[in-house]
């Protein structure tokens, strides 16, 4: 008996779906390009924050070309999509909050009322 | 409101599922109705599995990121330490082994039997080689008493900064560590697929046994591609 | 009609499909795996107790005369540990909702019977060696594992209660996995999203909380285990570690984790509140999604549990304000429950009493976390009993009786016999009132600022104390009764129908016990959720 699946309807987009070799050679090439690139720019002095940037931009973009070819998200289903956003969104959020926690402590402003707060010494 | 006692649905109600039952049938489990659900629903779990798995390495990532903040002249003098010959080797070799394995799930997808088994063989070489390179990577910190906790020497490192260099190390291998330990669980699990590729076991129908080990795969290669310039590449300039 | 009583008896159903301990540790069944589950759940939960009732003991005299202060602090500890990681948090989920959720969604098991069965053996696993490390002595850091006293002073089995956490971490993670992908992919025909039980969202959004914080206090307990292993510094101020990033990381992990053990109560409670209202829940989509709501807004809020520890004020104000958030989505629920209750005909049968029971306490529970939000007041009150009360509110208040109640509702579903109603009632009273009893008096103490923690206190909190043991000794007994009669009723009690409560909803049309496949024809689905006015079920009284 067949069963509706009403977060998409009977389909499944990732059951047929081959990704041709060509793509795979393609994505495999950029990879080696882009570690190629990263090394290379690490040698040289962008400024702060520059070489950070950089290298976190390219790392991102290779995960995302693995993300979307070698693991077929560019052609799965919403709810496959779902589970990366919510990986990703949940990754920024413990970052982000941790992260603004230490850097409020560099901020005189914020520590000086930290003091009269009496909290910190 | 009691159902009648008619036998359900024509399923026998056994526990047991011999996986080689029936030709198509024979992959499929009781509980799904299809085949592409049963597929659709596996994928799903991995992926779930997967954003778990991306949480899981998240906390090393987040303790990296305040460190790191906190201290980056420390972090420049630990990332000098490391070998970025043998690190951008590594890199290379997995993102080597992620095209084997992607080419394997191509050649389960496609029947290709006799391929699919070389390009997992040819998977499982690639993640030994990278196993290996990190075992001399780690000989070498040993030797050089850059082991937190073992033989850590702070007093390689300008004054007051080697408490924050041993950080970095801790780091460094915790991260390092916990990528090498699910290579070796991957590596574990090629060498169950290996012989039933060889066998025949994967077809066309059921090929996603291998894509799901597809997707483990690529995820721990992402993780390497965040970890080599996170780890290897600081203040080289 | 004896022979149409006799066919009916000898009804194959999960129960008498296969008989035997093999056919029981081997069983793919998500039925018999919550029965698994149920029977350990039961099993840490009266150990738990059994730490409380010393604990309560200890504490009636304002001298530390009846254990000593190291004793004192591992048996808070393990109190804390069994209660939270090998009762709270499998509870409801491992036992109701391994049960419920393929009978709910009309599907024949869970979309992975074999991790499910494994979830099961994990959860083991960690248990044995939680019982190990109280064999050892039992860890005295608090069930927080707070570095550096973990780490580096601590001479109690830290490392193993953390092992311990680690394991049962991955069970539940392996219970949400599973949970994720059922109510995704096995739904019924006709089954949408928006007919769902409230139980099956609540499940849902506890899974993706599960899945998403559990690996976070894996790899914290992993960096904790390594450093006090090997004399790391991760977290240790002496060799450049930061402590408080210890505590961002488990709490990441752990205050969502107190919605892990809430939501799926709540769940259970607008399952209740429609069935002895006879009305479909008020507000159906609101009540879904404020479980989604409180999951993504759980996430937030983890640095309240920071405020005292040199978090900066700007974090600290940040996490006030992003706490107060989670009063709304739950707010929203009370709401809601209380407006189905309006015009509904209400009964009074042993689950609704832990219904009213979950309300009132509930609400107590989260208004003093909307104090406890409040930097000023934290302050005052951090560490003291005030605190202990809070979050005992929230989850005996509210996860047990939830969890109680949902057992006594389900009971017959579950074992195809009723139990005793006028027990039930019995327990149900002892539990509210000996829980008050308990909790109540601990809100003042904390007040008058009696710190937790402490084996020995100042003599005039006495009088409150004692009052609070006198609590937990009803408690305890409003604990003892259910597992007697529940256990007496599943042999003695009457045979329950298919649908003793003239109930709507999937788990009710078919028998009880339910087959080993749990439906005799494939359901499919052509109305809302709690439609109780569709075939006149809403006229019809709750019998049972």
């Amino acid at each position: 008996m067949p069963r509706l699946h009403l977060d998409k309807p009977g389909d499944y987009p990732l059951a047929h779906k081959v990704i041709p070799v060509s793509t795979y050679l393609a994505v495999f090439s950029a990879l080696l390009v882009l570690t190629a690139l990263t090394v290379f720019v690490a040698f040289h002095h962008l400024g702060d924050p520059w070489n950070d940037v950089v290298a976190i931009t390219i790392a991102l973009t290779k995960a995302t070309l693995v993300v979307l070819f070698f693991m077929h998200v560019k052609y799965s289903t919403a709810m496959v999509r779902l589970c990366v956003v919510a990986a990703i969104l949940f990754l920024l959020t413990i970052f982000g909050i941790t992260w603004s926690d230490y850097w409020a402590r560099r901020v005189p402003a914020i520590r000086v009322q930290q003091t009269t707060y009496g909290v910190r010494e | 409101m009691a159902a009648d006692a008619r036998p359900h649905g024509g399923i026998v109600p056994s526990d047991t599922h011999a996986p080689d039952a029936h030709a198509h049938a024979g992959v499929l489990q009781h509980h799904f109705d299809s085949l592409d659900q049963q597929r659709d629903a596996s994928t799903l779990g991995m992926w779930a599995f997967v954003a778990q798995e991306a949480m899981f390495f998240g906390g090393l990532f987040t303790a990296y990121l305040v460190y790191r903040f906190l201290y980056p002249q420390a972090f420049h003098l630990g990332s000098h330490q490391l070998n970025i010959l043998l690190g951008g080797i590594n890199t290379a070799v997995l993102i080597t082994s992620s095209l084997t394995m992607a080419m394997a799930v191509w050649s389960a997808q496609t029947g290709r039997r006799k391929l699919l088994t070389s390009f997992l063989v040819l998977t499982l070489l690639l993640g030994t080689v990278f196993l290996v390179i990190k075992y001399f990577e780690y000989a070498e910190k040993f030797h050089h008493g850059l082991v937190p906790g073992y033989n850590f020497n702070q007093a390689h490192f300008p004054a007051g900064e080697g408490g924050h260099v041993q950080l970095f190390f801790c780091l460094y291998f915790a991260m390092t560590g916990m990528h090498a330990i699910h290579m070796i669980i991957g590596a574990g699990i090629l060498l169950v697929y290996i012989p039933l590729a060889a066998k025949g076991k994967f077809t066309v129908e059921y090929a996603h046994p291998v894509e799901l080990f597809g997707l483990y795969w690529h995820f721990v290669d992402i993780v390497w591609i965040f970890l080599f310039p996170l780890l290897y590449l600081l203040g080289r300039y | 009609m004896s022979a149409a009583v006799a066919a009916r008896t000898l009804r194959p159903n999960y129960l008498n499909a296969a008989y035997g301990v093999k056919s029981w540790l081997l069983t793919k069944d998500h039925k018999r795996i919550a029965l698994l589950y149920l029977g350990s759940v039961t099993l840490f939960f009266a150990v738990g107790a059994i730490f409380a009732g010393l604990v309560r003991i200890e504490l009636l005299t304002p001298e530390g005369d009846f254990v000593s202060s190291d004793t004192y602090n591992r048996l808070f500890t393990m109190h804390g540990v069994v209660m939270i990681f090998f009762f709270l948090i499998p509870v409801i989920p491992a036992v109701l909702g391994n049960f419920l959720l393929p009978l709910m969604l009309g599907a024949k098991d869970l979309a992975f019977p074999k991790i499910n069965l494994l979830s099961w053996y994990v959860y083991m696993v960690a248990g044995s060696l939680g019982v190990y490390a109280l064999i050892q002595g039992g860890a005295d850091t608090g069930w927080t594992f707070y570095p550096p006293f973990s780490t580096r002073f601590s001479n109690s089995p830290v490392t193993l209660v953390a092992l311990a956490g680690f394991i049962a971490g991955f069970s539940s993670i392996l219970t949400a996995l599973n949970f994720i992908v059922t109510v995704h992919r096995m739904r019924a025909p006709g089954l949408s999203w928006f007919r769902l039980p409230l139980f099956v969202w609540s499940l849902y959004a506890t899974s993706v909380i599960i899945m998403l914080a559990t690996p976070i206090l894996a790899i914290t307990l992993v960096m904790l285990m390594l450093e006090r292993a090997l004399h790391l510094g991760i977290f240790d101020p002496t060799l450049g570690g930061d402590p408080v990033l210890f505590q961002h990381l488990f709490w990441f992990y752990s205050h969502p984790a107190v919605y892990i053990m809430i939501l799926p109560a709540m769940g259970i409670i607008s399952e209740l509140v429609a069935a002895f209202s006879r009305k479909r829940v008020f507000g159906y989509s609101f009540v879904a999604f404020s479980s989604m709501a409180i999951a993504v807004l759980g996430f937030l809020v983890w640095g309240h549990h920071l405020f005292v520890s040199s978090q900066t004020a700007f974090a600290g104000t940040l996490f006030s304000v992003l706490t107060m958030l989670v009063a709304i989505p739950s707010a929203i629920k009370v709401f809601n429950w209380t407006a189905t209750l309006y015009r509904g005909s209400v009964s009074w049968q042993t689950p609704m009493l832990y219904v009213f029971g979950f309300l009132g306490l509930f609400t107590i529970g989260g208004l003093t976390g909307v104090f406890l939000a409040t930097m000023g007041f934290d302050i005052h009150v951090h560490d003291t009993y005030f605190v202990v009360a809070h979050f005992h509110y929230i989850m005996v208040g509210g996860t047990l009786m939830g969890y109680l109640g949902g057992l006594h509702y389900w009971w017959p579903k579950i074992t195809g016999r009723l139990y005793p109603e006028f027990w039930g009632r019995i327990s149900a009273i002892l539990v509210f009132v000996g829980f008050n009893l308990t909790f109540f008096p601990q809100f003042i103490l904390g007040y008058m600022g009696m710190p937790r923690r402490y084996h020995a206190y100042a003599p005039e909190f006495q009088v409150l104390n004692v009052l609070s043991t006198a609590g937990a000794t009803v408690l305890g007994v409003g604990y003892l009764l259910p597992m007697i009669y529940l256990v007496w009723a599943m042999r003695y009690g009457k045979k329950a129908g298919a649908n003793p409560w003239n109930a709507v909803g999937l788990e009710w049309e078919t028998s009880s016990p339910p087959p080993t496949f749990n439906f005799d024809v494939a359901p499919v689905v052509d109305h809302e959720a709690y439609d109780y006015h569709r075939n006149g079920e809403g006229e019809k009284k709750v019998a049972a």
